[in-house]
């Protein structure tokens, strides 16, 4: 603001030493674009277009990439993200009711699973599934091959997370609701099941969906649980045709379809926080 | 004179140090509306609320229908099926609509099957004057109407007693009558209250009985004539005084000034 209290600005006088307003607003837009356009310059000028796009813009190796990488690695990691999600999403609520327990060993437990959890990196966990688990119950397959231990592995690293948000949840809903509920002579688990966690789960519904655009990413770590050909989801197959051709088009396109999927569900997620938002009011 | 249909006996709760209920005796007989009166602070919601154990009394008995609530081997959810409740902020399910609102506790808690749950549901929202918010979710009803389906979603377990607890308090004053009078058809068909006010009016013209509380005690229990009439308490005089006349409220009074609850 010019004219500081006190000063006063008499209109139709004397052109003022200071700024205007109007003046200063179009002067701070103005530096604003021109710091823009000049850094979008010096990335074209300086970036080797011609090189860049022969190395990740190949149209004859990304036409070779169809249908496989739709019909192949994009249905895996789907498939692997949503298996992962639904062993997570039961795991998180176990342990969100067993941190909301009356009982101090489950609320001790789940408290420890989820610091470790969370403390973890996503591929530590892949490795001791992949490693640890065969090894310390020699003999034991775990269901599903090896879209049982991405699972597994995504639902272990999930679940952390998971249990966190439906605790908060859960206690984001009012108490006036359970109350209601036990004065109508429901039972404290009838009244958690039929009033709380449905609510819960409106409440929890945007975050939820980021945790679902995280796990579609980490699902990528399934290459370092060695799988086969017809197992492979879009980093591995984008990986494994960018050594053969030795170009790193498949890289780009392998991107692209992660984006086809993260985009619209974070639009999506937008959509419903704005809606909770509204519903709240 | 038959057993009482709630009784309540020497009860005390406490809050940590905070000592809310300090002893209270007192009966509602069946078909009785008792009207709870007191200044904020009193501990007259928390009596309501241990009358079907919401809260846990510290020490002391409640029976209701003859059943003593305060033994810990009682089922309670069982007892509770007989004790319909009121609150001030209504408690709605608001991710149900207004019919699912009363079908699924008859569903879920005396496992009648859906047509007479819905036909159930159906006639009691229409005693309450609602049914043609039976589709309507709770969010698109004024706080008046919310507090109607809370009562006829109370009423639809079939409950021997109601216990209002502040039912008017949350609601913009022009929306009070409907509410009270559903309440006052209530009483008229006989049903036992037990209802937590200010509403004086109400008191004075449907109560049998009025308890003045006030620091976890009952000061006064009596006929409405006599308690809000005639008081023959000086705490009484003054609660009443305040409430017929908020402007009237001499600046700082040296009244115990407790938290509510």
């Amino acid at each position: 603001m010019t004219g500081a209290t006190g000063t006063p600005v008499v209109s139709g006088g004397p052109r003022a030493r200071r700024l205007t307003r109007r003046r200063r607003r179009q002067l701070s837009r103005a530096v604003q674009y021109a710091v823009f356009v000049a850094a979008v310059i010096a990335f074209a000028v300086t970036a080797d277009w011609g090189r860049l796009q022969n190395q990740f813009a190949q149209p004859d190796i990304a036409r070779q990439m169809f249908p496989d990488v739709i019909t192949l690695a994009l249905k895996n990691t789907v498939l692997y993200t949503v298996s992962g999600f639904a062993v997570g999403l039961v795991l998180g609520m176990v342990i969100a009711l067993m941190r909301l327990s009356s009982v101090g060993p489950y609320r001790w437990l789940a408290g420890v699973y989820i610091e470790i959890f969370r403390g973890l990196p996503a591929l530590l966990i892949f490795i001791f599934v992949g490693v640890a688990v065969p090894l310390a119950f020699p003999g034991t397959e775990i269901i599903g091959g090896t879209y049982g231990k991405v699972a597994l592995a995504l639902g272990l690293v999930s679940a952390a997370y998971m249990a966190e948000t439906i605790r908060a949840g859960i206690q984001a809903v009012p108490k006036g609701q359970t109350e209601a509920a036990r004065s109508l002579g429901f039972t404290p688990a009838r009244a958690m099941v039929s009033i709380v966690v449905p609510q819960a789960f409106r409440i929890i519904l945007p975050p939820l969906t980021n945790e679902l655009v995280q796990l579609f990413k980490d699902s990528s770590l399934v290459l370092f649980l060695g799988v086969t050909l017809e197992e492979r989801e879009l980093s591995k197959f984008g990986r494994d045709l960018a050594s053969t051709t030795a170009n790193s088009t498949p890289i780009l396109v392998a991107g692209l379809c992660y984006l086809l999927v993260t985009i619209p569900l974070g639009f999506v997620a937008r959509r419903m926080e704005a809606k909770a938002q509204e519903a709240v009011k | 004179m038959s057993t009482p249909e709630i009784l309540v006996r020497d009860l005390h709760k406490s809050f940590g140090a905070n000592e809310v209920l300090r002893g209270i005796d007192l009966e509602v007989r069946r078909g009785e509306v008792v009207c709870v009166i007191g200044p904020s602070g009193s501990g007259k919601s928390t009596l309501l609320r241990c009358v079907n154990l919401l809260e846990e009394p510290s020490r002391g008995q409640v029976l209701v229908g003859g059943t003593e609530l305060t033994d810990p081997d009682v089922d309670i959810d069982a007892a509770r099926r007989r004790i319909g409740m009121v609150f001030q902020q209504f408690n709605l399910f608001p991710h149900l609509t207004v019919t699912e609102n009363l079908t699924l506790p008859q569903r879920r808690v005396l496992k009648r099957d859906r047509a007479s749950a819905a036909r159930i549901a159906a006639e009691n929202l229409q005693r309450v004057g609602l049914a043609e918010k039976a589709d309507a979710y709770p969010a698109a009803l004024s706080g008046g109407q919310q507090q109607r389906v809370a009562i006829a979603r109370a009423l639809a377990m079939g409950p021997e007693v109601m216990l209002f607890d502040e039912p008017t308090s949350a609601l913009d004053p022009e929306l009070v009558g409907d509410v009270l009078a559903v309440m006052r058809m209530l009483a008229d068909e006989g049903m036992t209250m037990m209802v937590v006010t200010h509403e004086m009016t109400f008191a004075r013209e449907v109560a049998d009985r009025v308890v003045f509380m006030d620091g976890g005690v009952v000061v006064e229990d009596g006929t409405p004539e006599q308690v809000i009439g005639d008081p023959g308490h000086e705490r009484t005089r003054h609660f009443l005084s305040r409430l017929l006349d908020p402007a009237m409220a001499e600046m700082e009074q040296e009244s115990p000034d407790r938290a509510d609850r």
